[in-house]
């Protein structure tokens, strides 16, 4: 639903976009209803000569039918989006696939600081690539990311991969992305974090193997050779 | 006998006030009158409510003209933008919903809704409102101290809050968070207040279901805040220590969590959400049934899911925080509690509408405001589901999704619900009438351009603009939605230039208007058996207001007029006058 609007570049932008989608559906047709009703019955009964208004307590059973079944129908709608709502959290969330790659991505006043594991796949060995502002990542392969801050709280957001996820001072949070897409994207820092928050800009370089490769051998630090 | 105690107590009262009868600006200062208290925190909430519009309008400036000067402001810096917003937020929320809705409005109504002559702690009252504008001096000058207002956003997140080295404001967030303690004390010594009046001094014949919603609602609205700002006084003072004296609550390297605040906040927040939204809800409902001369549809169902609002409200504060690193399997719980509260409020919408089936539908300026908040916040009731469902969250947590969605809410609260309550009661408050043809334009010419400032901005928060940031250019993905960023500023700057037919019309019904009967809308409630407006003490002491009958009784079968009054008499023999 979003993709007109915005890439889907990761493999679980498909199943958010399509949450929204569902609650579009659902909150979107008692939308339309409420409103259709409302302004009906503003229509219907306007005041005009020789109109009156009719006496009805609302306790009457033929007509407390009318917030019964509707709240009857709302509920079993929250039940659809509840369960839709834990299945699209469960796989971006809670269910951590296997890692092909782990990089530490580091939040401070106002950069993001990336550590990948270079030419040997492995995080904190002597061959790491150190970055600020842009991550090389490879297309198709699930990575591990673990999401630290130096001072304050960031939010790390990238708005094609359906991510965000903040970053506490203190913490380590370990989540997952797997770009399906080529192309560099922004990353954003989503959490209020001083005055350099405006400028608190990434970008995410989602490269072709043979690309990735290339770009790892030509950063690897000269003491790692 | 709670009430002779309390008629008692009035007595007393009274006889105190007579014995030292003030003069002169002392008796503005000084004043215990509940009515005098409520204009008060009436006009500084309208005060206040300026200078968050005229902020509003320096940053929307600031994001459609990137860099440009301000006309009235100058420019905008990345550490001015961010004070701004914050004092936004914290002055629309604080500093105008609170003190109008509930303050102003609850004050005001409250004892004459009931019957009552007063509060019943008027001298509470009065301190209520000094605190409050100490609050709001302390708030006001934390803005021009050196290093400039606080900048860490409404929420106040620590670290961020916490320690000067971050936030760069070491005098401005120490006031900004004394300045919402002092708020808070106000409030609480406000609600104290609504809750035993409501209980003690009802008029002679006054059971509970014969209580308009009005003050059902904002004593509601009262003990929830009692209830849940316990918390983050608590919370705050912590937040003070840290800034102040060097201790770690929230700070990780010394064993503290940052996390701590959020939740402590959040338990209030939430809740709050539903506090400002209450008394809204009981205006709307008092002028829908005047105006569509109809029973309320379902006094009990509305009364019971606004308390079942009021008791789950407590439980889903931590769905601002799916995202925020709490233990993700905590987020399917506050899925579970979050869409269950979308039941009662939409059962309170239904409610609403189902009101006017039947009715006799007149559409004068305080029934156009009362209709125009359902329709809104019925918009800012369906975005919630979006958001509340962890999963989609995900995507837009903090976002312009976010931000259009909670001003879905609170505009139609805070000025839709204000400007209803207004234009309903200000022929009780001043004794005036408003021009009506002046009313109807200020209301298009709100409700058209309010809906053309939020709506782009629902789209902006999709395209994944996030929020809080002074200048979009930064970002290459967002760059091409500045045509959609104009639009929202044009239109607040016609949504603000409008409200000067709101002032010219205020200023004109007082200045030369024609006087307001007793009873201008020919509603049922008590307040409208007094004189408008009301003398203090609200009716003579010995014609004090009896009930008979609930406060929704419109086109009753067995009667001529399409209105029975609380306080007619329900002998078959004819009344003098409906209105006496």
């Amino acid at each position: 639903m979003l993709h007109g609007l915005i890439p889907e570049a990761s493999s679980f932008a498909g199943n958010i976009d399509w949450l929204i989608f569902l609650v579009l559906v659902l909150v979107g047709f008692w939308f339309i209803v409420a409103e259709g009703v409302f302004f009906w019955l503003i229509f219907r009964f306007r005041s005009r000569p020789g109109h009156k208004g009719q006496y009805l307590t609302g306790h009457e059973k033929h007509v407390e039918r009318w917030i019964k079944i509707p709240h009857a129908l709302v509920l079993i709608c929250d039940v659809i989006i509840i369960i839709g709502a834990v299945h699209v959290w469960y796989i971006v969330k809670m269910h951590l696939p296997p890692a092909d790659y782990t990089v530490r991505v580091t939040g401070q006043q106002w950069d993001w600081v990336f550590q990948e594991p270079g030419a040997d796949g492995k995080l904190d060995t002597k061959d790491d690539i150190y970055t600020t502002d842009s991550l090389h990542v490879e297309v198709n392969k699930t990575y591990h990311f673990l999401l630290e801050s130096r001072d304050v709280i960031h939010d790390f957001s990238v708005p094609v991969f359906r991510l965000k996820q903040d970053a506490i001072p203190g913490r380590t949070i370990t989540g997952w992305f797997r770009p399906t897409e080529t192309g560099t994207f922004d990353i954003q820092c989503a959490k209020l974090c001083g005055i350099g928050h405006g400028v608190m800009v990434g970008s995410m370089v989602v490269e072709t193997p043979a690309q990735h490769a290339a770009w790892v051998a030509k950063n690897t630090p000269t003491s790692a050779q | 006998m709670a009430q002779a105690s309390a008629a008692t107590a009035h007595a007393h009262e009274h006889g105190s006030h007579e014995h030292k009868e003030l003069h002169g600006i002392l008796k503005y200062l000084w004043s215990t009158d509940h009515k005098v208290i409520a204009m008060q925190y009436l006009f500084t909430g309208m005060f206040m409510a300026m200078v968050g519009g005229f902020m509003a309008y320096v940053f929307r400036m600031q994001l459609a003209f990137p860099g440009k000067s301000v006309p009235l402001f100058g420019y905008v810096s990345p550490g001015r933008y961010n004070a701004l917003i914050t004092a936004h937020g914290s002055i629309m929320i604080f500093w105008v919903a609170m003190p109008v809705l509930i303050a102003a409005f609850g004050n005001y109504l409250i004892p004459l809704m009931i019957g009552a002559d007063d509060m019943v702690f008027p001298r509470l009252n009065r301190l209520s409102y000094q605190v409050f504008l100490l609050s709001v001096i302390v708030l006001l000058s934390s803005l021009f101290v050196k290093g400039g207002g606080f900048g860490g956003g409404w929420p106040a997140y620590p670290p961020l809050s916490a320690n000067a080295k971050y936030n760069l404001t070491p005098l401005g967030s120490s006031m900004w968070l004394v300045a919402v303690a002092l708020e808070f004390a106000a409030f609480l010594m406000g609600g104290i207040n609504f809750i035993t009046t409501l209980m003690n001094a009802r008029a002679p014949g006054m059971k509970a279901y014969d209580i308009p919603m009005m003050p059902w609602m904002v004593v509601i609205a009262s003990i929830m805040f009692m209830l849940s700002v316990g918390p983050l006084i608590a919370g705050a003072i912590m937040l003070f220590f840290d800034q102040n004296l060097g201790t770690g609550f929230y700070d990780p390297s010394r064993g503290g969590d940052p996390i701590l605040w959020q939740h402590l906040f959040w338990f209030f927040g939430h809740p709050e959400v539903y506090v400002v939204l209450l008394p809204a809800v009981g205006t709307v409902l008092e002028i829908i049934t005047t105006f569509a001369r109809k029973k309320l549809f379902g006094y009990k169902t509305l009364l019971y899911t606004a308390a079942a609002t009021a008791v789950l409200s407590f439980f889903v504060w931590a769905h601002h925080q799916f995202i925020a690193g709490i233990d993700p399997r905590m987020a399917n719980i506050f899925t579970v509690t979050t869409m269950i509260i979308s039941i009662p409020i939409a059962e309170m919408c239904f409610v609403i509408i189902a009101t006017l089936y039947g009715g006799d539908i007149r559409l004068s300026t305080p029934m156009l405001w009362a209709l125009a908040f359902m329709a809104e916040f019925l918009i800012g009731g369906c975005t919630g589901i979006f958001l509340g469902a962890s999963g989609a969250d995900i995507y837009l947590h903090e976002t312009y999704f976010v931000l259009a969605h909670f001003h879905y809410t609170f505009f139609p609260i805070a000025i839709i619900g204000t400007f209803a309550a207004f234009t309903y009661w200000f022929p009780k408050m001043f004794g005036k009438m408003l021009n009506e043809t002046l009313g109807k334009i200020h209301f298009w010419g709100t409700i058209i351009p309010f809906n053309l400032i939020f709506i782009p901005l629902f789209i902006l928060g999709l395209d994944g603009q996030q929020r809080r940031i002074y200048d979009f250019q930064n970002f290459p993905e967002l760059r091409h939605l500045q045509p959609i960023r104009i639009l929202a500023t044009i239109s607040l700057v016609v949504m603000l230039l409008f409200q000067f037919v709101f002032f010219f019309n205020v200023i004109r019904a007082w200045l030369k208007g024609p006087k307001a009967p007793k009873n201008p809308w020919q509603s049922n409630t008590l307040e409208w058996t007094a004189e408008s407006p009301p003398p203090h003490g609200n009716w003579p002491p010995d014609r004090m207001p009896k009930v008979y009958r609930g406060p929704y009784e419109y086109n009753h079968p067995d009667r001529e007029d399409d209105y029975w009054p609380q306080n007619i008499p329900p002998e078959p023999e004819p009344a003098p006058s409906p209105a006496r």
